[in-house]
């Protein structure tokens, strides 16, 4: 283990109304400082109105590949969308 | 082994659909040196980027072009932090990255180690590396690699605004006095063919040196076209700029080529290219003595940052505001 700073993932909302938005990381000795650094790095142009910081060491992953059997149960239920139903074409607003 | 050759697959299946790899997938190893080693490259490049510029801060004709120049190359430094952390995603450290850079086994883009002589040398700089570098980088936006792609396209957002200011800056002095127009046309003729020879060696396999990495880049995904085809468009792209300058591009073979629709033109001096490149260019030592200079004298710094941040890490949880 080195004496580098440690990595935080960083999130801005671009404005209100809007979630916080995963843009980037960066090394920042510790919160505060990673949040100016966030606002120099990551908002030169007025790209966020909120900056949230996160130890990348804190996220916890679904899994280690984004693509396996963990997502699965969704796939064949598809009832759970509504172009799964037919109704008349006069029944309206459905 | 047959684990091994099913991860393979379902990167092969992700690339042949076009699709992105993001960080914690199954990549194979050559696959993620190649992009370590691209990426590195690149924000190195963008980091020793700010040396010519920041040459002339301090004395940039006018309040209004030093403020400009500070944002350009505050913007590289930023480029720099997006790419190092691009690479990141990779598995290897910052510290290590910067430790190739300084010892000198990980390369920066050749062009760097030109010196800027006069202030009409920041507006060639702008309009011409800054341009043939958002050549290079806008077909970069659509890499296999997540991290790169997205990386990019913040960057080439901001590369817009360092290629208009540079070529507004010396449309100012094209339109000065004779004096201003000679040292324009200096700029020019002296970053013309270093510029080409930013976008690496030819293609031609007639060549003693071909582009080596090409056309494995090429199937992964990470390059989308061949040197000679983003040399091709960033003198098809320059040409008719420099008319509107109303300088002479130092190249008496350059001429629109009715047939193939585009311009002929001469190449760079590929001999120098890998001469400035294995570090026999007129600023080589000068850059890497800044660089690593820059990065002892800021050691105390880093130091009392962190150790600010071990004594207050169990005082008290800080509080973000949201
Ligand atoms: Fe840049
Ligand atoms: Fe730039």
């Amino acid at each position: 283990m080195s004496d580098e700073w440690p990595l935080w993932e960083v999130f801005v909302r671009a404005r209100r109304g809007l979630s916080h938005v995963h843009v980037g990381s960066l090394h920042a000795p510790d919160a505060v400082m990673a949040v100016r650094n966030a606002r120099d790095v990551y908002t030169r142009r007025g790209e966020g109105v909120s900056i949230w910081v996160v130890p990348s060491a804190a996220v916890t992953a679904s899994s280690p590949d984004e693509k396996d059997a963990f997502f699965d149960p969704a796939a064949d239920k598809v009832y759970r969308h509504p172009t799964f139903y037919e109704v008349p074409a006069e029944a309206k607003h459905l | 082994m047959a684990a091994s050759d099913e991860r393979d697959d379902a990167f092969h299946a992700i690339i042949d659909a076009d699709g992105r790899i993001e960080p914690r997938d199954d990549m194979p190893d050559a696959y993620r040196r190649s992009l370590v080693r691209q990426m590195a490259q690149h924000a190195h490049s963008e980091i020793i980027g700010m040396q010519p510029e920041g040459n002339w801060i301090s004395r940039a004709p006018s309040l209004r072009r030093k403020a400009i120049l500070l944002a350009k190359v505050q913007d590289e430094a930023g480029h720099g932090l997006y790419l190092y952390a691009a690479a990141e995603t990779l598995g290897v450290s910052r510290d290590e990255l910067l430790e190739r850079l300084h010892s000198g086994k990980q390369k920066y883009s050749s062009i760097f180690n030109y010196p800027t002589l006069t202030w009409a040398d920041i507006g060639a700089i702008g309009w011409l590396v800054d341009g043939a570098a958002i050549t290079n980088q806008v077909p970069l936006t659509r890499c296999s690699y997540g991290p790169y792609a997205r990386a990019m396209v913040r960057i080439c957002k901001e590369e817009s605004f360092h290629q208009r200011q540079g070529f507004e800056a010396l449309l100012a002095l094209t339109r000065g006095t004779a004096a201003q127009r000679a040292m324009a046309q200096d700029a020019l003729d002296r970053w013309w063919y270093p510029s080409l020879a930013m976008f690496g060696p030819p293609d031609t396999p007639s060549q003693e040196r071909t582009a080596t990495h090409t056309e494995q880049s090429m199937r992964w995904g990470i390059k989308r076209f061949t040197n000679d085809e983003l040399r091709q468009k960033f003198v098809d792209m320059t040409a008719p700029q420099a008319d509107v300058l109303g300088l002479r591009i130092p190249d008496d073979e350059l001429r629109w080529n009715d047939e193939r629709g585009h311009y002929d033109f001469s190449d760079p001096d590929f001999d120098e290219l890998f001469r400035v490149i294995s570090g026999d260019g007129p600023c080589n030592e000068q850059r890497m003595a800044h660089r690593v200079s820059a990065h002892a004298d800021g050691a105390w710094v880093r130091e009392a940052a962190s150790a600010y941040a071990a004594k207050h890490a169990t005082a008290q949880q800080e509080q973000v505001p949201a």
